[in-house]
C-alpha cells in the first residue's frame, strides 16, 4: 500500500477532525451554572425583535433580490423577447421552455422576424441563479423582487407567457400590432422607439 | 471506379504538420489532414461536390520539394503531390494568421443575429468563429443589409445578409440534382445567391441545399423558428416515402417530430435524400389520427370502443367467414410478414396483396420468380456501361435512383435508354435516348433493344406491369444479354411485403405456395399442421369477389382505393372491413372496426429497399403508445382462436430470420406474349399517367410548404397533336372518358403522339378518380 497524499487543508478540516476527541465531561456543579445559562434568554428580552409579522407585514427586498421574472416590453408594447432560447440554453436547472415562432405582417409580436410563443418557467425547477437574465441577448427577461412563489401544487408552479408579461404601461398597446411606422427591429433595441404611435393602434384595431 | 482501377492508383506521401501521411493521388489536402485528425477551418469544401476554392478558410503554408508558395493556399483545391509539406494553423504562424484575416473578413458583413437564426447552435460559422476568429471585432462600419427573408421556394427560405458565399447550394443543384435554379447573382460585396425570375426553385432535392448550407442563410420554412439542437432528440431512422432506402435522421422535441434530415449511407443515399423525405412527414401528427378503437354501432356510426371490446367485434366478423387481406405497399417487413402468417394461420387462406395499385397476374408471377432473387444494387449502377429505364421515371418514383444515374451522367457519360411515352425533365436532365411508345406497344419495343452487355443494367418500375407482356419482354431482354435486372416500385413496403409473402402465390422467404415441400417447411415452423394449397387472389380479384359476395369480410390496412381504381370503395360497402389505419381515410369511413396503428416514428421495423438491403429503424418517439400492426394482428389471433404468436417487432424479426429464404425448387416465369397500342383517331389519345413525387399522396398531407413546390399539373401533348388541335403551351384542354372529365392547360412536348400525358394524382388531375382508369385507356383531348 502507498501512502495516500493529503488533500489541502485549506478549510482545515484534517485538523478538527484530529481535534474531534470525546467532549470531556462538563457536568454542572452547582446553582450559579444554572442561572448562568438563562443569561441570554435574559439579556434577548430588552432587545428589539428581529420577527416580521409576515404575511401580514412586509419588508422589502434588497434591490438586487432574485425573484419572479419578467418578461418586459417595449415602449410601444411589443414584447421584447425573440423565443430565441438561449435562457433555456443558460438554465442549469432546465427550468425554462421556450418555442418560437414566426411574426407575421398579420400578427406582429415582436420587433423583427421572430417571438416568443410559448415561454414558460417552471419554477419546481428554478434555482434563481440569474444565469438566464445574463444571457438574454434583448434584456428581455430580468427578475423582479416578487418572492411569494409558493404553491400548493406542482402544475401551478409552471408560470405561463401571460403570467411572465409584464403590464402593459402609459402608451403601450397590446401586442400583436405593427411595428413602429418606419422603424426596424434595430430601432428598436436602440432604444429609438418612444412609445406607441397612432397608426400602430388603428391597424391592430381594425 | 472498377476494383482494377483502384488497385492502380498512385499513393503520395505528403508530410503534414511533421506527421507523414499516405493517401491516394488526387486526394485534396484538406482530406489528408482529415486523415491525420487534423481539422482545417472550411465553408466550400464539401467531400461530394467538386472543389471551388471559394471560401478561402482553409489557407495553409505549402512548400513541394523545398519551393514554397509564397503566400497560403487553399487546402480545399490543391491535390497532394510527392514531396509536399504543409503546414497548417497548428504549426504555421502564417497560416493562422491567414485564417483569422479571411474569418475576420467573412464576419464584417455577417449580421449578429444568431438568436434569431435556425442555425444557432449548430453553425459551422459560429462554431468556426469561436475556434479560429478574434473574441472581438474590430469592424466599426455599417453591415450590409439585404431584404430578408426571401422566400424562393414555399420550403426554402434566404437570407442573403448571413450568406458567406461558399456555393455550396448552387454548386448542388448544378452538380447533384441538375437542377440550376440557384446561382450567385451580382459581383463584389454585392453578390449574393439568387433564383431565375421565371424559374422558382422548384428542385425535388432543395432541402439538401438548406443542410449543406454552413450558415443560416438558406432555412426550411416548416422548421423555422421551432427549435434549438439541444432540445431536439435525435433518432437514426429510414424513409418511409419510397423504395429509393434513404437513410434519414429523424429529430424529436418533446415527442413530436420537428425535422427530418439526410442521414449518411455511402452505399444509398451517399448524403442527401428528397424533399418529400425530408418534409413530408406532418400526416403522423395530423388531427385525422385515429386515438381509440373505433366499432360500427348499430345507429351505423362509428364509436370509441376499448381494444378488448374492438377486437371481439373485429373477431366476431371474421370468424369462420370468407376473408381476404389488403396490406398497401407501406407495411414494414415485419408487419407484412404479421399480415401474410395472419392470413394463413388465422384466415386459412391464400387472398393476401400488398399492391395496392393496378395489378396483374403477370406482374405476380414476375414477383414471385424472378424478383425475390433479384440481387442488382446501387453499386451495379455505378459500374454499369449504360442503364435501360422501363416504365420507370427515375426523379419521381425514386429520387435517390435518380440522383445515382445523374452522378453518372455527369461524371462519365453514362448512356441512358428510356422506353417511356413522355420525355420527362427528368429524362432531359439524364440526357436519356428516348424511345417513344404508347402503352400496350412497351414489349416492341423493349424486343428492339439490341445493344446491351452483361455490364448493362435494367431498371424495371411497377408502371411496366400496367403494359401486358412488358414484363416478359424485360425478363428476355435480360436474358439474351446477360444484363443486370432490377424492379424498383414505388412504395417503400414492396420488396419487403414481397419477401414476407404477403401475396398469393408467395409464403415468407419467397417460397412459393404450390410447393407441398415449401408448405411443409412454414407449417412446421408455424405449428400449424396444414397450409392452404391453392394460389390466392390478388388485389382487383379481392376486390371484385367482395362485390360479387363470394367473400364475406376483409383485413385492410394503408390502402386508399382510389389507387387501385374508382370502384373499390364501393366493392367494399357489403363487406364486413376489419381497418389497420393510422388515420381516419375513404377506407375507415365504410370499415366495421378500425384498429389504430403506429406510425413510422412510433415503432421499429425494417423496410427492403429496391435493392432488397435491410433498412431497420427503432422507434423514434420513446414515448408513443400505439402499437405496431403485427403487435394487434396477434391479438386478434388469439381473439380468433388461432394463434400466430409474434408479440412484438423484434419477436417476429427473430422469426422472419428464423424461417430464412426458401432454398429449394423455384416456379418458372410463364412467358406472356406482348399486346399492342390501341388505335387511336382523331381526337383520340392513350391515357399515360405516372405520380409525381410532390402530389395528393396521403403521406404528404398537412405539408402546404412541401405543396407549394409541386409542379402544376399540365396535360403533355406531342407538337403534332398540339398543331391539330391548334393549341400551344397554356392554352386549356379537356380530357375525358365515359366516367368523367378533367379541363388541364397544355404543355407541348417530345413525346409519343398517339398519347396523352397528365400527373396520375396530383392537384386537378387525379386520373384514376376522374376519368376511372390508367391502365392503356383512351381517352378524347379536345380544345376547352
Amino acid at each position: 500500500m502507498t501512502d495516500i497524499t493529503p488533500r489541502g487543508d485549506e478549510f482545515g478540516l484534517a485538523k478538527a477532525s484530529a481535534d474531534s476527541t470525546p467532549i470531556p465531561d462538563q457536568e454542572p456543579s452547582g446553582f450559579f451554572k444554572q442561572l448562568l445559562g438563562f443569561w441570554v434568554t435574559f439579556v434577548t428580552m430588552f432587545k428589539k425583535p428581529n420577527t416580521v409579522q409576515y404575511p401580514e407585514v412586509k419588508e422589502p427586498t434588497a434591490p438586487r433580490f432574485h425573484g419572479r421574472h419578467q418578461l418586459n416590453r417595449h415602449p410601444d408594447g411589443l414584447e421584447k423577447c425573440i423565443g430565441c432560447e438561449l435562457c433555456a440554453w443558460a438554465c442549469p436547472a432546465d427550468a425554462i421552455l421556450v418555442e418560437g415562432a414566426n411574426n407575421t405582417a398579420d400578427e406582429q409580436f415582436s420587433p423583427g422576424e421572430r417571438y416568443g410563443r410559448v415561454y414558460q418557467i417552471n419554477y419546481a425547477r428554478c434555482i434563481f441563479c440569474g444565469l438566464c437574465i445574463e444571457a438574454c441577448p434583448t434584456r428581455a427577461l430580468t427578475m423582479t423582487n416578487e418572492y411569494e412563489l409558493a404553491d400548493d401544487e406542482r402544475s401551478k408552479l409552471i408560470f405561463e407567457k401571460e403570467d411572465l408579461l409584464a403590464p402593459l404601461r402609459q402608451g403601450m398597446l397590446m401586442p400583436p400590432h405593427p411595428m413602429y411606422p418606419d422603424s426596424t427591429d434595430t430601432t428598436y433595441y436602440r432604444g429609438e422607439v418612444p412609445g406607441s404611435h397612432p397608426s400602430q393602434e388603428t391597424t391592430s384595431h381594425a | 471506379m472498377t476494383p482494377e482501377a483502384l488497385t492502380e492508383v498512385e499513393m503520395i506521401t505528403v508530410v503534414i504538420d511533421g506527421f507523414e501521411v499516405t493517401v491516394p493521388k488526387g486526394t485534396l489536402v484538406i482530406r489528408a489532414a482529415e486523415k491525420l485528425g487534423i481539422q482545417i477551418p472550411r465553408f466550400c469544401d464539401h467531400p461530394l461536390l467538386a472543389p471551388a476554392g471559394a471560401c478561402r478558410q482553409c489557407l495553409v503554408d505549402i512548400e513541394i520539394n523545398g519551393r514554397a508558395f509564397p503566400k497560403p493556399q487553399a487546402s480545399c483545391t490543391i491535390p497532394v503531390e510527392n514531396g509536399m509539406i504543409v503546414k497548417t494553423q497548428l504549426t504555421s504562424p502564417v497560416a493562422e494568421k491567414a485564417q483569422k484575416g479571411i474569418m475576420e473578413l467573412l464576419l464584417i458583413n455577417h449580421p449578429l443575429d444568431c438568436p434569431v437564426c435556425d442555425k444557432g447552435g449548430e453553425c459551422p460559422l459560429q462554431n468556426q468563429a469561436m475556434s479560429t476568429g478574434r473574441s472581438e471585432s474590430r469592424y466599426e462600419g455599417v453591415k450590409r443589409t439585404f431584404d430578408k427573408p426571401v422566400a424562393i421556394s414555399s420550403q426554402v427560405l434566404l437570407d442573403r445578409e448571413r450568406c458567406v458565399l461558399c456555393a455550396r447550394c448552387t454548386r448542388f443543384s448544378d452538380q447533384i440534382a441538375g437542377d440550376a435554379f440557384i446561382t450567385l447573382n451580382e459581383r463584389g460585396a454585392l453578390q449574393q445567391v439568387g433564383i431565375y425570375e421565371k424559374d422558382p426553385f422548384e428542385s425535388y432535392f432543395s432541402g439538401n441545399t438548406v443542410q449543406i448550407c454552413p450558415v443560416g442563410a438558406l432555412t426550411g420554412a416548416s422548421y423555422r423558428f421551432r427549435s434549438r439542437p439541444f432540445d431536439l432528440v435525435s433518432a437514426p431512422s429510414a424513409c418511409e416515402h419510397c423504395a429509393s432506402g434513404c437513410s434519414l435522421r429523424t429529430d424529436i422535441r418533446r415527442g413530436k417530430t420537428l425535422r427530418r434530415l439526410a442521414g449518411e449511407d455511402a452505399a444509398v443515399n451517399e448524403e442527401w435524400n428528397c424533399d418529400k423525405g425530408r418534409w413530408a412527414f406532418k400526416y403522423i401528427s395530423s388531427k385525422e389520427r385515429i386515438a381509440t378503437p373505433l366499432v360500427r354501432g348499430e345507429d351505423g356510426e362509428l364509436h370509441d370502443a376499448s381494444w378488448p371490446e374492438a377486437l371481439a367485434a373485429a373477431a366476431a366478423g371474421l370468424k369462420g367467414k370468407r376473408a381476404g387481406v389488403l396490406v398497401g405497399g407501406r407495411a414494414t417487413v415485419e408487419d407484412a410478414y404479421g399480415y401474410s402468417k395472419f392470413a394463413r394461420v388465422a384466415l386459412r387462406t391464400n387472398d393476401i396483396d400488398f399492391r395496392a395499385r393496378t395489378n396483374s397476374d403477370e406482374e405476380r408471377d414476375f414477383l414471385a420468380t424472378v424478383v425475390t432473387g433479384l440481387t442488382t444494387t446501387y453499386a451495379d449502377i455505378d459500374k454499369a456501361d449504360q442503364v435501360v429505364l422501363l416504365g420507370f421515371e427515375p426523379e419521381d418514383e425514386s429520387p435517390i435512383v435518380f440522383l445515382r444515374l445523374f452522378k453518372q451522367v455527369r461524371k462519365r457519360g453514362l448512356p441512358i435508354t428510356t422506353v417511356a411515352t413522355i420525355a420527362s425533365r427528368g429524362t432531359k436532365k439524364l440526357k436519356a435516348k428516348f424511345i417513344p411508345v404508347v402503352l400496350g406497344g412497351e414489349s416492341a419495343a423493349i424486343a428492339a433493344i439490341s445493344d446491351l452487355t452483361e455490364k448493362s443494367v435494367i431498371l424495371v418500375g411497377e408502371r411496366l406491369g400496367e403494359s401486358h407482356g412488358a414484363l416478359s419482354a424485360a425478363l428476355a431482354l435480360s436474358h439474351k444479354f446477360n444484363a443486370k435486372l432490377a424492379w424498383i416500385p414505388r412504395r417503400s413496403g414492396e420488396r419487403g411485403s414481397l419477401e414476407a409473402g404477403a401475396i398469393g402465390n408467395l409464403l415468407p422467404g419467397g417460397r412459393p405456395v404450390t410447393d407441398a415441400a415449401a408448405r411443409v417447411d412454414v407449417a412446421a415452423a408455424w405449428g400449424v399442421s396444414a397450409l392452404p394449397a391453392e394460389i390466392g387472389r390478388s388485389t382487383s380479384e379481392i376486390l371484385s369477389a367482395a362485390n360479387r359476395g363470394e367473400l364475406d369480410a376483409l383485413v385492410i390496412a394503408g390502402v386508399d382505393p382510389l389507387d387501385i381504381s374508382a370502384t373499390a370503395l364501393t366493392d367494399l360497402l357489403n363487406t364486413f372491413v376489419v381497418s389497420l389505419e393510422i388515420a381516419h381515410s375513404a377506407v375507415t369511413a365504410v370499415a366495421d372496426v378500425v384498429l389504430p396503428v403506429a406510425a413510422v416514428t412510433e415503432k421499429s421495423g425494417t423496410f427492403f429497399d429496391w435493392e432488397g438491403r435491410p433498412r431497420s429503424f427503432d422507434k423514434a418517439i420513446e414515448e408513443a403508445q400505439s402499437r405496431s400492426d403485427v403487435r394487434i394482428l396477434s391479438m386478434l389471433a388469439d381473439e380468433l382462436g388461432a394463434p400466430i404468436n409474434l408479440p412484438s417487432v423484434a419477436a417476429t424479426a427473430r422469426e422472419i430470420s428464423a424461417l430464412g429464404k426458401w432454398d429449394g425448387a423455384k416456379l418458372s416465369f410463364t412467358s406472356v406474349s406482348g399486346a399492342t397500342s390501341p388505335a387511336v383517331s382523331g381526337d383520340q389519345a392513350v391515357l399515360a399517367s405516372w405520380r409525381l413525387l410532390l402530389d395528393l399522396g396521403t403521406l404528404q398531407s398537412n405539408e402546404p410548404n412541401l405543396a407549394g413546390t409541386a409542379r402544376s399539373a399540365a396535360a403533355h401533348i406531342s407538337a403534332g397533336r398540339a398543331a391539330a388541335l391548334s393549341v400551344s403551351d397554356g392554352d386549356l384542354v379537356k380530357i375525358s372518358t365515359e366516367r368523367g372529365s378533367t379541363v388541364l392547360p397544355v404543355v407541348v412536348d417530345e413525346m409519343a403522339d398517339a398519347a396523352v400525358w397528365i400527373p396520375r394524382n396530383s392537384e386537378g388531375s387525379q386520373a384514376i378518380a376522374t376519368l376511372g382508369n390508367v391502365g392503356g385507356v383512351v381517352v378524347s383531348v379536345v380544345k376547352a
